[in-house]
């Protein structure tokens, strides 16, 4: 009986090709590469691992890329949520222009970006001597760094608020004003938490992006060991360059940087499920 | 068309122009001092974080003249990094495009134990540093590869000699690797909205698989596919980190934004100026892409 | 029997869709699935379709058992739930998919869309798309496409929920007319009622995965076979206890009871018509008056039990607080599943039809 069964159970035609194309691309391409970072770091005993991450350039890198990326994802979320609205609810010449150059982060090759930002707010850079002008350092510091991971996380945060702003509908606001509340009570008490799932999402996508970022602020960012400004990424990377080869440090790196990441994309999921559940009641 | 159809897309036209326009009048009325405060901020945080890059690398490209900027990007290694990036962008688009459609058909369209899994695995490329996905093939292919064995008894029988290190095989796949998700992404949203009842129907009246998805879940997709594989094209030909830990041959495996790098890094003045030359065909194509992108994004939503 | 189902189960994870349904469908019928929504009722279609696959049991149409019969070969038509209507397709295409897939001869194909866009009356409608469709416009396409094909068998899911309530009762009538002059055995799933009563020969009521009658409305009506058909079919009154009333008094205690307002009868000591009936009826106050369009509804509070009614617009005016003398013709006593009828005793002997 259950052999007959077997047949005909999906309507739809091509689970098995798809499943054998989809499980085959995503193991070879990704998976197993993955796995190979893992095995490696393995080989080494707890101790080794433990004395090879908490070295104190690394611990700082860790600190740097984590710290710069969680400002810069804040201060993306804040305009991200500004330009989004804007984008959205008013009307203004040049706003098409806008919507589309928002991705332009996206489109532009991260190490375009990164020299570009770096000469701009270099001390003779258009804006560095604005800045410097009062005070701050903006190139070769963690500044810098941080204006480079807001350039490439703005998206991030726009993208995701875009859509679910769109669905709000006006007589929500409408509503709300209608019972008396004051446009700022509205806005938090209506409007944010409406939007709070997209905007951790964002959030989530712009830090992850941010901590493991490497074209756009390595030359911003100046990678000096002494005044902290060496990313996470620049660490693995120097480890894989001839010289100086050290495969079991990066792995070792590798691996805490792929277990943030991972954490990260829990976290997103779990948002995104938490919001789609409490929609559909 | 007929008569009858104009009438009745008249007609919806008025039926649908009404709620806008009261949308309009709603609009104007908020107009005061938040509004134009907020739209403010937005210009000039626009204004200062996109707009004044593009132009700083215009300006700083053309800094030495057009003959200078003539050479830049007619010189031999930017040729060869051109081919690459072409190279590799063609073919992570190709991969990931059948991909993202093996995928997005697997996804929406069938129940099945570990979807959840599956679809958090397709996404890991994007939440992770591209800089370990280079490492990753390094670690898989590289000298001390656990794979290498393999691929040099493979390489022994068919008489070749391909590497997947530092090598235009590498760049390919780390090109792969960081673009990965791209298709799949823009397309599973899309089905899961359309849903399965035609494909349902279709299979009802005996259609089989190609017809299906050819005839009724094509159309339906064809631009958020276009719209994903732009998104892939962008990534590809922009990768940086992950084509750098797998490309150290300047001229032969060098890719676009690895030139620039060589360039900026030579730290002269004029190599300075090259690197910003080479950056501006990026620029260009960054450009073309985002066109094409609102492009396709508009012809999607008014088919919608 | 032409269409059979033997012995179905299928279970969802924990949720128990179809528990041990068995039924068969005489051909050129026409049977409506009824019951409440996730009673299980498109799941049972979509098996006899092969849109799902039961867990064990077997679907059998005209003698052959179809279990491992992939949907397309069935010779069945399925109308979908709100149509799944190729968007991208005219209405042409639309119809002329299923015949297309088959491979058949263009000229044929050309002249069996024609004949049908003809039959569901949507001449000069061919070249649009659906989104240029109405509501009921759509339903017919769906009608159409299901048909061409010429299959043996029509099954419908839900094919009035999409629509309007106004065009509904148009489009029912439609169908059934349809169906009829097709001469197609189909089989529609609603939780309807008043749909299902209206088109269907027979009608099957599911609840909870189980088949709980068959039978033609009429039947199902009138004789309710367990408290679950009781309840749903007509507008009834559930009541704990129902033995203090007269007439009634030697129903089983604490039994529930089911009276619907047909069953009751409530009139003023005065009428002369109702004269004999006096000795058997309980006295009753109106507490309130609904206005029902071409009637009203009373509701009567008798010895604290609230009882409803219809009464005609032509009779007497009645006020809310007025005394009515309320009769109760009979009732359902619910005995754990089942249903059974109780007459009122006292009326043994007078001509109730004669009134």
């Amino acid at each position: 009986m259950s052999r007959k069964r077997k047949k005909g159970k999906r309507v739809i035609p091509g689970f098995g090709l798809t499943m054998g194309i989809t499980v085959t691309l995503l193991s070879l391409l990704i998976l197993i590469p993955l796995a190979s970072v893992l095995a490696y770091s393995f080989r080494m005993s707890g101790t080794e691992f433990l004395e090879l991450i908490t070295r104190p350039n690394v611990v700082q890198a860790f600190m740097t890329s984590i710290g710069c990326a969680f400002v810069a994802a804040v201060v993306n979320c804040v305009f991200g949520l500004i330009l989004a609205w804007v984008l959205v609810r008013y009307e203004f010449p040049g706003k098409r222009l806008m919507d589309g150059m928002i991705e332009l982060p996206f489109a532009l090759p991260t190490a375009v970006a990164g020299i570009t930002l770096s000469r701009m707010y270099s001390d003779q850079g258009i804006l560095g001597r604005l800045l410097s002008h009062m005070g701050i350092q903006a190139s070769y510091s963690k500044v810098g760094l941080t204006i480079a991971l807001v350039f490439i996380g703005i998206p991030f945060v726009v993208r995701a608020l875009q859509p679910v702003l769109e669905k709000l509908p006006h007589t929500y606001e409408e509503a709300s004003e209608m019972l008396g509340a004051s446009r700022s009570y509205t806005f938090r008490r209506v409007i944010l938490p409406e939007l709070t799932p997209a905007l951790l999402t964002g959030f989530g996508l712009a830090l992850a992006r941010g901590i493991g970022e490497y074209g756009s602020v390595i030359y911003i960012s100046g990678n000096s060991e002494k005044e902290g400004t060496q990313v996470v990424s620049y660490i693995i990377m120097q480890k894989l360059n001839s010289g100086s080869v050290d495969y079991e440090g990066a792995a070792a790196i590798a691996l805490v940087l792929l277990l943030i990441s991972f954490l990260l994309l829990l976290f997103i999921n779990i948002v995104q499920i938490t919001a789609g559940r409490r929609t559909k009641q | 068309m007929s008569k009858e159809t104009n009438h009745i897309k008249a007609q919806e036209r008025v039926a649908k122009e009404i709620p806008p326009k009261a949308e309009k009048n709603q609009e104007k009325k908020q107009k005061g001092f938040v509004p134009c405060l907020l739209i403010g901020i937005s210009v000039i945080f626009f204004l200062i974080m996109l707009v004044f890059p593009l132009v700083e690398v215009i300006y700083r490209s053309l800094k030495d003249g057009f003959a200078a900027y003539k050479n830049a990007i007619t010189a031999s290694n930017t040729l060869s990094a051109l081919q690459v990036t072409l190279i590799a962008t063609l073919i992570a688009v190709a991969v990931n495009t059948l991909f993202g459609l093996c995928a997005a058909w697997l996804l929406t369209k069938f129940e099945f134990r570990g979807k959840q899994v599956l679809s958090t695995l397709i996404d890991i490329p994007f939440s992770i540093s591209p800089v370990i996905a280079g490492l990753a093939y390094i670690m898989t292919f590289g000298r001390m590869g656990w794979a290498t064995p393999l691929v040099e008894w493979l390489n022994d029988i068919f008489g070749t000699n391909i590497s997947f290190v530092f090598s235009v095989p590498g760049v390919v796949l780390a090109t792969i690797f960081v673009t990965f998700p791209f298709v799949s992404r823009e397309l599973v949203p899309v089905m899961q909205a359309q849903g399965s009842a035609e494909e349902e129907a279709a299979a009802m009246m005996g259609a089989k698989g190609l017809t299906i998805f050819k005839r009724v879940t094509f159309p339906h997709i064809r631009w958020a596919l276009l719209y994903g594989m732009i998104l892939c094209c962008a990534r590809a030909f922009g990768e940086f980190g992950a084509v750098y830990a797998v490309s150290k041959a300047r001229g032969k495996t060098f890719t676009l934004p690895l030139e620039i790098d060589a360039l900026y890094m030579a730290g002269s003045a004029d190599s300075i100026t090259q690197a910003f030359a080479v950056s501006s065909l990026l620029v260009l194509l960054a450009i073309i892409i985002l066109v094409l992108k609102q492009v396709v994004e508009y012809r999607g939503k008014r088919e919608q | 029997m032409y269409v059979e189902m033997k012995h179905i189960n299928k279970n969802f994870g924990d949720y128990e869709a179809a528990k041990d349904i068995n039924f068969g469908v005489e051909q050129g019928k026409m049977i409506a699935l009824l019951g409440p929504s996730g009673s299980g009722k498109t799941t049972i279609l979509r098996m006899l379709a092969g849109l799902e696959q039961q867990d064990s049991g077997d679907v059998v149409i005209e003698g052959e058992v179809v279990n491992d019969i992939p949907p397309g070969e069935r010779g069945i038509g399925f109308v979908f739930q709100n149509y799944a209507l190729f968007r991208y397709m005219t209405v042409y295409e639309n119809i002329a998919f299923g015949l297309r897939v088959q491979k058949q001869d263009k000229k044929k194909i050309h002249d069996r869309v024609m004949e049908l866009v003809d039959l569901v009356g949507l001449n000069g409608m061919e070249k649009r798309y659906p989104d240029q469709l109405s509501g009921g416009q759509r339903q017919r396409v769906a009608f159409a496409r299901a048909l061409a094909p010429r299959p043996q068998l029509l099954l419908l899911d839900e094919p009035f929920a999409a629509i309007d309530a106004k065009v509904r009762k148009e489009l029912r009538e439609w169908l059934k007319k349809m169906i009829k002059k097709v001469g197609i055995t189909s089989i529609f799933v609603t939780h309807d009622q008043e749909e299902a009563v209206e088109v269907a020969d027979e009608i099957i009521i599911i609840n909870e995965g189980k088949l709980e009658q068959k039978g033609t409305p009429v039947e199902i009506y009138k004789k309710p076979k367990t408290s679950f058909v009781a309840q749903f079919i007509g507008t009834s009154a559930v009541l704990d206890d129902f033995s203090g009333f007269k007439g009634f008094e030697d129903l089983p205690k604490n039994n529930q009871a089911i009276v619907r307002p047909e069953f009751v009868e409530a009139f003023k000591s005065d009428n002369e018509k109702f004269k004999s009936l006096i000795p058997a009826a309980e006295t009753g106050e109106i507490t309130k008056i609904a206005f029902r369009g071409s009637y009203l509804e009373l509701t009567l509070s008798v010895n604290g039990i609230l009882l409803k009614t219809n009464r005609s617009l032509e009779r007497r005016p009645v006020s809310v607080g007025e005394q009515m003398c309320v009769l109760v013709y009979r009732v359902y006593i619910l005995d754990e599943e089942d249903a059974n009828i109780h007459k009122n005793k006292l009326l043994k002997g007078v001509d109730i039809e004669a009134l």
